[in-house]
């Protein structure tokens, strides 16, 4: 079978499965809707939390993003699985004991405010909104590149389908396709991985084969290898980096912070029955995510090194047929500047004759390593899978900061279970039309908001909760001018370098030296120290929230023997 | 809420593994990955050099382990207090 008839099959078949399973697992109460009843097994559990946060991004792109940052490429791998450290220790086990569905709800609750609440509202509905339309574009762009339809065309596709499970089956719909979808994704990310692995370096793990020796008989290690390829074509070596040591610190910390603040993962621990269910499925959840993510920049090291040693040099007329049909996408353009003929890839802008686009390090992977058809209809499968449910889990946390946290507990207190139900569906359905809308039109600037959303989950929901737990004299006050400061600083500093508002700035102008995206990790600070000030400042928190620590802190109440 | 004092020591216990937990969590990212990377990279280990290995996988490994002694010594610690679920 040829290569577009796998993927429909492969394709359509995994949408079959979600379908099934959403109208499975459809939902008749509010509980079931927003926590899926908080009966989810801790390792379904991590298995969905796994697939919610590994999203197009992770899977097509993050091991060629990796591949032309080499060393610094280390601030996604650490940052992206450092935060779940954090959210074990500091978040996840007390959320769950709070019991109730949402982030806003802990912070009205804990801070006796509906002002903090309404903070907390807007902030993850910016944060999901801005993370959601690259997931939709995301879908588009894996439509058309294996099933040559438009983007849009793809974008609609993946509109119906998410809409499907999320307004029918909420929660535990969206649970359980997230578990479907993380054994999708990481089967397609691992198969591809283990045959490539071997081919350079003789060995089937790709985590083992990164530190091995190449299969060429030479003895030289594979990094070495790499290392001496980059030296000679005047790149920087690849396990050095390029980024100043306070911006790559900074970085890792705001994508720490950040994912450990993203309400679309925290609400996921929300779902599972016990205090000591939530400890555990954040470590199921962070295994799956390292099985993917040790996996990475093992993939972008052979990756490179196959491309280099592939095209570098050679006559343009004798490349393989994988380099003209990914040429024909875009992903790859030669342009024979010394009309000599062959192919150089340079560090040097004027002399290099070689453009590729980062994705190209997992989608072409298949056809570089010469595996079967049904291989490379699997990689679009995962990337959909991928894409799918990360949208859909931020899709959840829009409708439900809408129908709970603004309607339910602020505009509607009286309305009925069955009502509050009715505009969840309607609120997710409204959410999916927006999103979609975004992956049509995609703003300009959704490369600049990814890191925008990490930046506002760490400089806004993770100090108030954080301080929430640990610090009882912690205030409304302190709480929302916390909260405020630390959202409108990251705004201003990522409007400023980022988007050039505000007089705009240049890489000398940073602050400290930090870059934008690393400026959440500041930000936090801001926020934290701005809080405990003003905390210290203005009258204690009422008993009855002293008392609500009290419980939060303690699985459950001591038994007296 | 039980006996105030056993409660306050539950406490402190939990605080006392999560500083020592997330000094090892800072330590083998910000210092070995990032701070320490260059004079780690001269020692080696296979092919890999040993700052650039912690921030590319070492971290990772260690953090999921970490998660899971976590996990293991707070369920100890509910039943030595009496506060695990049912």
């Amino acid at each position: 079978m040829d290569i577009q008839t796998w993927t429909y099959l492969l394709v359509g078949l995994t949408f079959i499965l979600y379908i099934g399973i959403a109208i499975w697992a459809r939902v008749g109460s509010t509980k079931d809707f927003y926590i899926a009843g908080s009966k989810v097994h801790p390792l379904a559990n991590g298995m969905a939390t796994a697939a919610d946060w590994m999203s197009a991004a992770s899977f097509i792109s993050m091991a060629g993003l990796i591949a032309f940052m080499g060393y610094d490429g280390g601030v996604y791998l650490m940052g992206w699985t450092g935060g779940y450290v954090l959210l074990a220790l500091l978040l996840a086990p007390y959320l769950r004991k709070f019991g109730k569905f949402t982030v806003p709800d802990f912070i009205g609750d804990r801070y006796y405010s509906n002002v903090a609440r309404t903070v907390a509202v807007i902030c993850a509905v910016i944060v999901s909104f801005t993370y959601v339309a690259g997931q939709m574009r995301g879908v588009g762009v894996v439509f058309a590149r294996f099933l040559e339809v438009s983007i849009n065309t793809g974008v609609y596709i993946g509109m119906i389908v998410v809409f499907f499970y999320a307004v029918l089956g909420g929660m535990k719909g969206i649970t359980y396709t997230q578990v479907a979808q993380y054994c999708i994704l990481i089967f397609a990310y691992m198969v591809p991985a283990f045959f490539i692995s071997f081919q350079l370096t003789g060995n089937v793990i790709p985590q083992i084969g990164f530190g091995g020796t190449l299969a060429d008989g030479s003895g030289t290690y594979l990094l070495e290898k790499l290392n001496q390829l980059h030296v000679e074509l005047g790149f920087a070596e690849y396990t050095s980096g390029t980024k100043s040591t306070i911006d790559v610190f900074a970085i890792t910390l705001a994508l720490m912070v950040g994912t450990a603040g993203l309400p679309h993962v925290i609400v996921r621990f929300f779902t599972v029955p016990k205090v000591r269910d939530a400890r555990m499925s954040v470590g199921y959840a962070l295994l799956f995510i390292a099985i993917l993510y040790t996996t990475a920049p093992a993939i972008s090291a052979f990756a490179k090194t196959n491309l280099i040693e592939t095209v570098s040099e050679e006559e343009y007329s004798e490349v393989p047929a994988w380099f003209n049909n990914w040429e024909k996408t875009g992903l790859l353009s030669f342009d024979d500047k010394n009309e000599d003929g062959k192919i150089q890839y340079v560090a040097n802008e004027k002399r290099n004759e070689l453009t590729i686009d980062r994705d190209i390090m997992v989608l072409a992977n298949p056809e570089i390593a010469n595996l079967p058809n049904w291989v490379i209809a699997l990689v679009a499968a995962g990337g959909l899978a991928a894409a799918l449910s990360t949208a859909a889990g931020l899709l959840l946390v829009i409708s439900t900061s809408i129908s709970h946290d603004l309607i339910k507990k602020q505009i509607m207190p009286e309305i009925t279970e069955k009502g509050e139900l009715i505009w969840a569906r309607v609120a997710a359905g409204f959410a999916v039309g927006v999103a979609g809308y975004f992956g049509i039109n995609p703003p300009g600037f959704v490369a600049a908001t990814v890191a925008l959303a990490f930046g506002l989950a760490a400089a806004s929901f993770f100090p108030a909760i954080l301080l929430g737990i640990f610090d009882k004299r912690m205030n409304r006050q302190g709480a929302i001018s916390g909260m405020i400061v630390g959202m409108l600083l990251m705004l201003f500093y990522m409007i400023k370098y980022k988007l050039g508002g505000f007089g705009g700035g240049v890489e000398e102008d940073w602050w400290f030296g930090i870059s934008p995206e690393g400026f959440g990790s500041v930000a936090m600070m801001v926020n934290l120290t701005v809080a405990i000030t003003v905390s210290r400042m203005t009258e204690a928190p009422p008993q009855k929230i002293r008392e609500l620590v009290d419980k939060i802190r303690y699985p459950q109440e001591a038994v007296e023997e | 809420m039980g006996n105030k004092e056993q409660m306050e020591a539950y406490w402190r216990a939990n605080l006392r593994y999560v500083g020592i937990l997330l000094g090892i969590w800072f330590l083998v990212s910000f210092v070995f990955g990032i701070l320490l990377a260059e004079p780690l990279n001269t020692i080696r280990i296979g092919g890999f050099k040993l700052g650039f290995w912690f921030a590319h996988q070492g971290s990772i490994y260690v953090f999921v382990i970490l998660i899971f002694v976590y996990v293991w010594l707070m369920n100890r610690l509910d039943r030595k207090y009496g506060v695990r679920e049912d």
